[in-house]
C-alpha cells in the first residue's frame, strides 16, 4: 500500500486556541478516505491544513509535520502554489466563478501556463466527462457558469479541480446543499476517480461515508478519535464515542 | 396614542416618497433653469470658436479643451495610483494599525476643501517645482484631490468581491497577483468605475483649485506647460466679474450636458461589461 499523506503531531492554532491536534494519521494513495464528526470537530480545519488554505486566514498557525509523498509541506520555503496544484479542493458551497463554463474549467491550467488551445479543449472535455457534467453542458461551454443549477455548479467545481490534474482531491462537504440526484452523480464520479486520485472527503452524512469510502476517520473536538477501514468503523468501532456518533446518539 | 400598523405604513411611504420627490424636483429644476437660460446662446459656433473680448463675445472652444484636458490628465494619474493603492491595502496587507492609519488619512483628505489642495498645488507645483500656471500643475493638483475618493471607493468595491472567489482561485494554485488580476479586479470594476466617475465629476466642476494652479488663460493651450481655463472657471469668471450673464449660462448648460454624457457613456460601458461576463 502506497502512502500519499503521512501526518505527525499536527496542531493548528487560531491565535492561542488549538483547533486541531492530530498525533498520527496515514492516508493511503488512490483510495477514498472520509472524515466524519460533528460540527466544530476540526474536519474542515484538518482538510485545509493539507493544502495550506489555512495560511490565508489571519492568525492561523500550524505546527508539526505533514508529509506529502515524503516531503514536508510545512518546511520553510515550500512552494505553496505547487502544493495547491497537486492537492485540489472542492468547497462546501458550489462556487462557479463569474466566467464561462469553459473558462471556469481552464482557470487552473491557464494559471500554470497552458496556452495551447487544443490541449485546453482536451482538458475541458476530459474533466467535464469525469465529473458527469459533459452531456449537460457540451453545447453551451461559452455560457456563464453562474447559470447552472447548484448541483451542476458543484460538478463544475469538481471538473475545475480535475483540470489541474492533481494527485489529491480534497472535498469539504461537497454535497451538503445538493439534491439526491446531484449527490448520486458526485458520488458516482468520486468512485470512478479513485483509480487515479487520492480522495479525502469531509462529510456530515455518515451514510455517504459508508457508501463510497475505503477508510474513515472520526474527529471529535479537534482530535482524531479513530481511523480504520470504513467497514470496521461502521460495524465494529473500537471507541464507544465513534459508535455513539454513527448511530446518532450525538452530533 | 397607538397608530395601527397600516397607518404607520402609509405615513412611512408618504415621508419616503415625499423626500424622493423633493430631491428629484430640486435637481430637475436646477437643470432646467440652467438649460433654459443657457441653451439659447449654445450653437455649433459657440462651441467651436475662440472667445473674444474676455468671453463677452465669441465661443468657448478654449475652455472646452481645458475641461477635457485637465480632468483627463488628473484621472490618468490618479486612477492607476488609486487602484494600485487600494489593491495593496486590501489584498496584500492584513488589517492592522498601519492600514487603519492610511485609511483614516485618506478619509480626512477626501473631506478637505478643494481650496486647500489649490493652495498646496500653487506652493508646491507652481512655485517650488517651477511648473508655473499650467495644465501640468493643475492636472497634478486635481489628481491629488481626487485620489482619496478613488482609493476609498475602489477599496469598498474590492472588499465587496466575495471571499469565496478568492478561496477558489488560491485553491487552484493562483498566486496573489493572479487572483487580483483574474478574479478581484474584474469583479470590482463596476465599483471602481463609480469612484472614477466621482473623480471626473469633482475635477470637471472644480474652480478654486484650478484657478490657483492652472490659471485662467483664455488662449488655446499648445503644451502641458501652458495655462488653461476650464468651463467651470470660465463660468465663474464671467458671472463673478459681470462680463456676460448669457455666455455664463451658455457655458453652464454645456457643462451640465457634458457631465451627463460622460456619465451615460460610463454606465453604458459598465452594462456592456457586466452583460458580457454573466
Amino acid at each position: 500500500m502506497q502512502l500519499k499523506f503521512s501526518i505527525h503531531n499536527l496542531s493548528v492554532f487560531h491565535r492561542q486556541q488549538r483547533l486541531l491536534k492530530l498525533h498520527e494519521l496515514r492516508i493511503p494513495a488512490k483510495e477514498i478516505m472520509s472524515v466524519i464528526g460533528p460540527a466544530g470537530s476540526g474536519k474542515t480545519t484538518f482538510l485545509r491544513a493539507l493544502n495550506r488554505m489555512n495560511d490565508l486566514e489571519p492568525d492561523f498557525r500550524a505546527e508539526g509535520q505533514v508529509l506529502l509523498d515524503r516531503e514536508d509541506i510545512y518546511q520553510p520555503g515550500f512552494d505553496v502554489v505547487r502544493l495547491r496544484r497537486k492537492v485540489g479542493m472542492v468547497f462546501a458551497l458550489p462556487i462557479a466563478l463569474p466566467l464561462s463554463i469553459y473558462e471556469n474549467v481552464v482557470y487552473g491550467p491557464r494559471l500554470s501556463g497552458v496556452r495551447y488551445s487544443k490541449r485546453l479543449d482536451e482538458l475541458v472535455e476530459k474533466s467535464l466527462k469525469a465529473s458527469f457534467l459533459w452531456d449537460e453542458v457540451k453545447d453551451r461551454l461559452k455560457t456563464s457558469g453562474l447559470r447552472l443549477s447548484g448541483g451542476q455548479q458543484q460538478r463544475l467545481c469538481l471538473a475545475r479541480t480535475l483540470a489541474m490534474e492533481p494527485d489529491v482531491i480534497l472535498l469539504d462537504e461537497p454535497c451538503s446543499g445538493l439534491d439526491p440526484i446531484s449527490t448520486a452523480k458526485i458520488e458516482e464520479a468520486l468512485t470512478e476517480l479513485k483509480d487515479a486520485y487520492t480522495i479525502i472527503l469531509v462529510t456530515n452524512n455518515t451514510k455517504q461515508a459508508a457508501r463510497i469510502s475505503d477508510n474513515t476517520a472520526f474527529f471529535l473536538m479537534g482530535e482524531l478519535i479513530e481511523v480504520g477501514p470504513t467497514k470496521q468503523i461502521f460495524t465494529a468501532p473500537r471507541e464507544k464515542r465513534t459508535d455513539d456518533y454513527i448511530v446518532g446518539r450525538f452530533g | 396614542m397607538r397608530i395601527s400598523a397600516r397607518l404607520a405604513q402609509r405615513i412611512a411611504v408618504t415621508i419616503l416618497g415625499g423626500a424622493t420627490l423633493v430631491t428629484l424636483l430640486a435637481l430637475v429644476y436646477i437643470v432646467f433653469f440652467v438649460l433654459e437660460k443657457g441653451l439659447e446662446v449654445v450653437s455649433v459656433d459657440f462651441l467651436l470658436s475662440d472667445s473674444r473680448d474676455m468671453g463677452r463675445a465669441g465661443g468657448i472652444f478654449p475652455t472646452l479643451i481645458g475641461t477635457v484636458v485637465l480632468p483627463l490628465l488628473a484621472l490618468s494619474i490618479a486612477t492607476p495610483l488609486g487602484i494600485c493603492t487600494s489593491v495593496f491595502l486590501t489584498e496584500y496587507t492584513l488589517e492592522n494599525r498601519i492600514t487603519r492609519i492610511v485609511r483614516f488619512g485618506t478619509d480626512c483628505l477626501a473631506g478637505i476643501p478643494s481650496i486647500i489642495f489649490g493652495l498646496f498645488g500653487f506652493i508646491f507645483f507652481v512655485m517650488t517645482l517651477g511648473m508655473g500656471w499650467s495644465i501640468l500643475s493643475g492636472g497634478l493638483t486635481l489628481a491629488v484631490m481626487v485620489l482619496p475618493t478613488i482609493i476609498r471607493t475602489s477599496e469598498e468595491a474590492i472588499k465587496a468581491v466575495p471571499r469565496s472567489y478568492r478561496d477558489v482561485s488560491y485553491s487552484l494554485g493562483a498566486t496573489r497577483w493572479q487572483t487580483v488580476k483574474k478574479v478581484v479586479l474584474p469583479n470590482a470594476l463596476p465599483g471602481i468605475l463609480t469612484g472614477i466617475m466621482l473623480g471626473i465629476g469633482r475635477s470637471i466642476g472644480e474652480t478654486a483649485a484650478v484657478i490657483f494652479t492652472a490659471g485662467s488663460s483664455l488662449r488655446l493651450p499648445h503644451s502641458l506647460f501652458d495655462s488653461t481655463r476650464t468651463m467651470a472657471v470660465h463660468f465663474y469668471i464671467l458671472a463673478r466679474e459681470g462680463i456676460s450673464t448669457e455666455n455664463a449660462y451658455g457655458t453652464a448648460a454645456v457643462l451640465i450636458i457634458s457631465v451627463l454624457l460622460v456619465n451615460l457613456a460610463a454606465y453604458w460601458m459598465m452594462n456592456r461589461f457586466i452583460a458580457k461576463r454573466s
